[in-house]
């Protein structure tokens, strides 16, 4: 009887500190956070929310007084011949970057993943300019396209054949902002396929071969599919990136001549800083935001779906 | 099997000698502009007879790299230790107390990473104004810091979800007064390889900054290294050696470093690319 009762008070006083534990391993533990929650509302929520109030202003970003006027810049965004001129770099430089950086990167992964000579060397050389300063690598490539001394020219010249001044021809310098972007961050894109194409394993080309498949079919049949992952990753990661691309655009071409190599983060420091139209800068920069949001969630929700299906 | 192997082998790896030389062509072309005396408009694929160090030396004052290199290793190093130390705390309770409040706290954190901080640039701008905190070091850490410590926490938190045991919080009883002191004791250490790649990536982005710094750090006293070339930059570019030379400079320090720890920049950086 005793020990019966004796086991009981001591299950009641387990249970008890059981609960007392319990319920403060449930405790939010809020206060560790609140520094990081603070610092993100302030420097980014805030911001951003703010932003929305000043596009639907005529502020000129230093008077202290402003007007409501409403949805007019963006009225004004809409008709702009420019917005649309920037919009489309914009996704040039977003869309047209990521499927060189895809196709390539996974060209060099494919290569790199043969047991070949020089194999480290080749992938630390590609990968270097990852770590370098996008505006810096702009420079370097300034060096190679400039009019005046540049690498570019230098071999025109000596083939006896005219100069040609690419960087301010509006014709060809967004695509050459696309191709330094593409040859800065290509490597990124080749170790992420690289990992991807050592993670698939050697049971599936072995049963392959048996059955007779060609390289091609191969290819098609499993490292494509099994490759999915790695694809969106890279899809997602190269349109983010491209779609704000601002330091190469600086450095290279400063967005001219004119307005012709400009893209929407360039465009809103221009508005902003030199032209004294901060309202219109801050309706450019929701316009952007929702770009990026919209391209990057679809390239997501698409490339999600097929590695369902695959 | 192996013979025949051998000659496509071979003609593979004359392809990648070849697109290996190719990627080194900028690089070769920046040293050698570097190493041209002043006025020697030679061509740029041949290096100078005499290789002339006075761009670098003439670079290094002009365009005052020595101070702005130190003010980007001082944004550098605060804002990636204080990235380390408020997001791995933040991440802590974000991925063991999962109530109601945190998860909605997670979920913000997440969202706020599809935000590029950029798009708000105009009320930023005006917000940094407002609080007197322009042309200061300080700005710079706080913008750096507040920009990627959602990818910190996000990956601080996958990590603690996947490898750090339970058991080891009921044993080491995280409540109370010494919470502080038992975490970086504790769970702090185990998180290690996460907190490598952690501070890769926000070494080599804040390093490497110019969007944040060309708003917020103009005072000549504050520049970094990005706004000191791209002022030096546009006052010289009809001499482009002494940019070159620059350059080297502003780049050789991450080029050094990226060399020594290869494997762990690869590694930390793609970790932190694979954030989708």
């Amino acid at each position: 009887m005793n020990t019966v009762v004796g086991v009981k008070k001591e299950k009641a006083a387990l249970a008890k500190v059981n609960k007392r534990t319990k319920h403060s391993l449930q405790s939010s533990l809020w206060w560790m956070y609140l520094p990081a929650l603070a610092l993100v509302v302030f420097f980014i929520l805030y911001p951003f929310l703010n932003g929305l109030k000043i596009s639907l202003t005529n502020w000129n970003g230093f008077s202290q007084t402003f007007d409501f006027v409403g949805l007019k810049q963006y009225s004004r965004l809409f008709k702009d011949p420019d917005t649309w001129l920037v919009v489309k770099n914009t996704l040039l430089y977003g869309l047209g970057s990521t499927l060189f950086q895809n196709i390539i990167g996974l060209l060099y992964a494919l290569l790199l993943n043969q047991s070949i000579k020089l194999r480290g060397l080749t992938r630390t050389i590609i990968y270097l300019p990852v770590i370098i300063s996008p505006l810096i690598m702009g420079y370097i490539w300034y060096f190679f396209f400039a009019y005046q001394g540049g690498a570019l020219n230098d071999i025109l010249t000596a083939m006896g054949m005219e100069k040609i001044n690419a960087l301010a021809n509006p014709e060809v310098n967004t695509w050459l902002i696309v191709f330094v972007n593409t040859y800065q961050f290509v490597g990124v894109a080749m170790i992420i396929y690289l990992a991807g194409l050592q993670s698939i394993s050697k049971d599936y080309y072995e049963a392959a071969q048996l059955d007779g498949a060609s390289a091609f079919n191969q290819f098609k049949n499993i490292t494509l599919p099994l490759l999915m992952p790695s694809i969106t990753i890279n899809i997602v990661i190269n349109v983010i990136g491209g779609l704000k691309l601002f330091d190469v655009i600086v450095s290279l071409t400063g967005g001219g001549p004119g307005n012709a190599s400009q893209s929407m983060s360039t465009f809103m420091y221009d508005l902003y800083f030199n032209r004294q139209d901060a309202g219109y800068a801050a309706t450019e920069g929701v316009l952007m935001a929702l770009i990026i949001l919209i391209i990057s969630l679809s390239a997501l929700l698409f490339f999600k779906r097929k590695e369902v299906e695959a | 099997m192996e013979k025949t192997n051998r000659k496509p082998k071979l003609f593979l790896s004359v392809i990648a000698l070849i697109i290996a030389l190719y990627h080194l062509v900028p690089f070769y072309i920046l040293l050698t502009t570097a190493f041209k005396a002043k006025g020697d408009f030679s061509s740029k694929w041949i290096f100078p007879k005499q290789f002339s160090f006075d761009n670098f030396r003439e670079a290094w004052e002009m365009a005052n790299l020595g101070q702005s290199l130190w003010n980007t290793v001082i944004i550098t190093f605060f804002s990636a230790g204080l990235l380390i130390i408020l997001g791995s705390l933040a991440a802590y309770p974000l991925a063991r107390r999962t109530t109601k409040a945190n998860k909605l706290v997670y979920v913000f954190f997440i969202a706020v990473m599809v935000i590029p901080p950029l798009t708000a640039l105009v009320p930023l701008y005006q917000l940094v104004v407002d609080i007197g905190m322009m042309n200061t070091r300080t700005i710079a850490v706080l913008n750096n810091v507040a920009a990627y410590l959602p990818l910190a926490i996000f990956l601080y938190a996958g990590f603690i979800r996947s490898t750090i045991p339970k058991e080891l919080e009921e044993a080491a009883k995280m409540d109370g007064a010494n919470t502080l002191s038992i975490f970086f004791r504790v769970v702090f250490p185990l998180l290690k390889p996460v907190t490598a790649s952690i501070l890769i990536i926000s070494c080599v982005y804040i390093w490497n900054d110019y969007q944040f710094a060309i708003f917020f750090l103009q005072a000549e006293e504050v520049k970094t290294i990005t706004v000191a070339l791209s002022s030096f930059f546009g006052q010289n570019t009809s001499n482009l050696n002494l940019v070159a030379a620059a350059a080297i400079m502003a780049v050789a320090p991450m080029v050094i470093l990226f060399l020594l720890l290869q494997k762990h920049f690869i590694q930390g950086l793609a970790s932190g690319s694979v954030k989708g």
